[in-house]
């Protein structure tokens, strides 16, 4: 299998590098379609790995990267499993993510998210898991959990903590604020700083420079400076879970899935 | 002119070059979301493009509720 045409998402295996698109309008909200396409893929991964020394993950929408988790699921499965049942039902749904996410995180090849715009709550986990980032001037960045009450669950937390200071992780997430691509290379997140609409090229042509190592050495080299904080991602998903069910998340998810104002991305 | 004027002045200038709107056509209290016919995104845009331009951050928080240039042009005055 060298390529695959989803409705979530896409990828190609084309000169030793496999190219992800995220295609799922409007702003590649992560839902269940998504989490199935990406458990595909991450089933397929070892093998392609082969044949593939980089894995480039962007965006082919306008807006950005991703806008995150789909909130109108989550919505919809408390209005569907009741406070009681959710926190289970959500604990499930987690686990799958942190499966693709961790392996992701581990793939046998170096991985590049190639961003543009917003890359906002599940979005910026998803390309936290990849070894560099590389951004164009006009993407934002956001942990916007806690203004829903929630904290991030598709591993943000642990990554972000493992990749940055402290007192950064706090900023971020307690504020909740979004910021700018010269921010997150300021902070350590962002690798490379890009022109608008040109993370894609400088993405392949750093995956070019990155075929001239030896693969084994490469392996190692993750292996040593990425290591995956599992404990720490276990709790994210029960503190999340613990938190899924009190009325003042149910509230805000409302707030949310109901907003028609001009703003709905910003706080 | 003033500091305070210029930096209107150059929002104005940069939000109608990067919506390709007639500079003539905004004035600084115009909501800027009609005045542009832009949504949250774009508005996201316009946050971005003004932080680089003026080398500020704008944390997002402190924009809640503001649709007018003139007070957007207020607090970035206010980090510079």
């Amino acid at each position: 299998m060298k390529q695959y045409q989803g409705q979530t998402l896409s990828w190609e295996l084309k000169d030793r590098v496999i190219e992800m698109a995220l295609h799922r309008e409007p702003l590649n909200e992560i839902g269940s379609q998504t989490l199935e396409e990406l458990e595909k893929f991450v089933a397929v991964l070892e093998a392609l790995s082969h044949d593939a020394h980089a894995l480039i993950v962007y965006s082919t929408l306008k807006g950005g990267f991703s806008a995150g988790a789909d909130l109108r699921q989550l919505y919809g499965w408390i209005q569907e499993f009741g406070q009681s049942e959710v926190a289970r039902h959500a604990r499930e749904y987690l686990q799958r993510i942190h499966a693709v996410m961790n392996a992701l995180d581990a793939a046998p090849l170096t991985t590049i998210a190639a961003i543009h715009g917003v890359t906002f709550g599940g979005g910026f986990e998803l390309a936290l898991t990849c070894d560099l980032m590389i951004a164009d001037k006009l993407a934002r960045f956001c942990f916007p959990e806690l203004r829903l009450g929630l904290i991030p669950s598709f591993g943000g937390i642990p990554r972000l903590k493992r990749d940055v200071g402290n007192a950064v992780v706090r900023d971020l997430l307690l504020t909740g604020r979004s910021f700018n691509t010269t921010k997150a290379q300021q902070i350590g997140l962002v690798s490379q700083v890009v022109g608008e609409g040109e993370a894609l090229r400088a993405a392949r042509a750093t995956a070019s420079q990155m075929a001239k190592f030896d693969r084994t050495t490469t392996r190692w080299a993750k292996k040593f400076i990425k290591p995956i904080p599992l404990d720490e991602l276990r709790q994210e998903i029960d503190i999340f879970c613990e938190l899924l069910p009190q009325p003042a998340v149910q509230a805000g998810l409302k707030k949310f899935v109901e907003n028609t104002s001009a703003q709905p991305y910003l706080p | 002119m003033p500091p305070a004027e210029k930096t209107l002045d150059e929002i104005l200038t940069l939000a109608a070059a990067h919506f390709k709107v007639p500079r003539e056509k905004l004035s600084p209290d115009d909501d800027f979301f009609k005045a542009l016919g832009i949504d949250s995104l774009q508005a996201l845009d316009l946050l971005t493009k003004l932080e680089n331009h003026f080398h500020v951050e704008l944390p997002d928080y402190e924009l809640q509720g503001v649709a007018d240039f003139r007070t957007l042009a207020g607090k970035i005055q206010a980090r510079l």
